[in-house]
């Protein structure tokens, strides 16, 4: 959707109603980082645990069932992730 | 079929987005993720959100978290818009407008505030009412999103805002309300208290049981918040975990009136386990203190005992 807080209140949907669904993809949040998870693939044994607790769903996982590196316009860099990877795959740098 | 993690995460589409403006490491939504992602992929939802953190910070004008239809409401209403939401489809199914072969389900979501408080007697309207609806509360346990002020869900001794601990009172003056079971009260059936431990094999298998149960449902999750609880933000797990394993927050389901407790730590945890990282509670390790941990624990054991109490009694009914 093309409005800011410049857009001129006639230009707003009637309602405030929002006609896309999940748009917030469009709303970048990876620029609150302060730290960055790293993702040591070869460390990885695929065991799932990292990407159900990501709260900012920034972990890709495929139809193969296997994860791939972090989305870094999302990841917020809280940390659980690497905290619960019991392989040592994740570093917070 | 049985649970299976990695299958559920890689067939079923996340139906609660990235680029929400939640904290980073907040609790909920990991909750609210898993809850959608039992539904059906094919199934329409309709989600109805009670003011706190999880409605203004998804849902910021032109940015929607949600993929499926979301209604904006007020802070006591969320029981009410699902319950009515219900209604009118069940209505419009009736006079043939919506195509007998699409299902919509109704899930309502509410804080702490939005629940045990502001939204008690919406919610308790809609399950008595018989809607066919889920409502899922995340316990964060205070008032997070307007700056941590006590709830009915703040737990005993904890400091707040609004029940600063001091010379003058030792934080929360009161215990918690346990709202699961003012709800199972309701006769309704189902009922759940759970979390996001381990595999979210609790809480997956709840929300699909809840979901698809004929009839109100209401789960209770409870969703630590870093900075109202003052833990460190990568150790959400590791607090769901404790607050499991020292029975702060029992996994419980009461189906039809029956209780069934579905975990039972082998050894259960003493409760400074679990209040020792967060810094609300950080005035009951201090010397002369002690009381508060001991008063906490009691509070503990005895709600444990009554739940299993409960799961004997009503089980013992049925045989």
């Amino acid at each position: 959707m093309n409005i800011d807080s410049k857009t001129p209140m006639e230009d707003l949907t009637p309602g405030g109603d929002i006609y896309e669904a999940g748009n917030a993809r469009e709303f970048k949040t990876g620029d609150w980082r302060s730290t960055k998870p790293i993702y040591l693939s070869e460390k990885c044994k695929q065991c799932g645990l990292c990407f159900p607790v990501c709260p900012d769903d920034a972990i890709p996982v495929g139809k193969d069932q296997k994860r791939t590196d972090f989305n870094y316009d999302y990841c917020k860099g809280c940390g659980v992730c690497a905290k619960v990877c019991p392989f040592g795959a994740i570093a917070m740098e | 079929m049985a649970y299976n993690l990695k299958q559920v995460v890689a067939e079923k589409p996340s139906r609660f987005t990235a680029g929400h403006r939640m904290c980073a490491g907040c609790g909920a939504p990991p909750v609210a993720r898993m809850v959608l992602r039992a539904l059906k992929p094919e199934d329409h939802a309709v989600i109805s959100v009670a003011t706190g953190c999880m409605e203004v910070s998804t849902f910021i004008y032109p940015y929607t978290a949600w993929t499926d239809s979301f209604i904006h409401t007020a802070f006591e209403c969320a029981g009410a818009n699902a319950s009515g939401a219900e209604a009118a489809y069940k209505a419009l199914k009736r006079k043939g407008k919506i195509p007998e072969d699409q299902t919509t389900k109704f899930i309502a979501f509410g804080g702490d505030g939005g629940t045990y408080d502001i939204g008690l007697q919406s919610l308790s309207g809609a399950m008595e009412r018989g809607h066919d609806m889920v409502y899922v509360c995340y316990d964060n346990g205070a008032y997070m999103n307007t700056g941590i002020q006590r709830s009915s869900a703040t737990p005993r001794f904890a400091d707040t805002t609004t029940s600063p601990a001091g010379k003058v009172i030792p934080g929360k003056m009161q215990n918690r309300k346990d709202l699961a079971n003012i709800i199972a009260n309701h006769h309704i059936p189902y009922v759940a208290q759970t979390i996001a431990v381990n595999n979210f094999k609790d809480l997956y298998e709840k929300s699909e049981k809840a979901i698809y149960t004929e009839g109100p449902a209401f789960l209770n999750v409870l969703a630590p918040c870093p900075r109202g609880w003052g833990y460190n933000t990568e150790d959400l797990m590791k607090i769901n975990k404790l607050a499991v394993e020292t029975c702060y927050w029992p996994l419980f389901e009461v189906v039809d009136g029956k209780y069934t407790v579905n975990y039972k730590p082998k050894n259960k945890l003493p409760i400074e386990e679990f209040l020792r990282p967060q810094k609300r509670f950080k005035h009951m390790f201090k010397p002369g203190n002690e009381w508060m941990i001991e008063e906490f624990q009691k509070e503990v054991d005895r709600r444990w005992e009554e739940l299993l109490n409960l799961e004997e009694i009503t089980n013992k009914e049925q045989e």
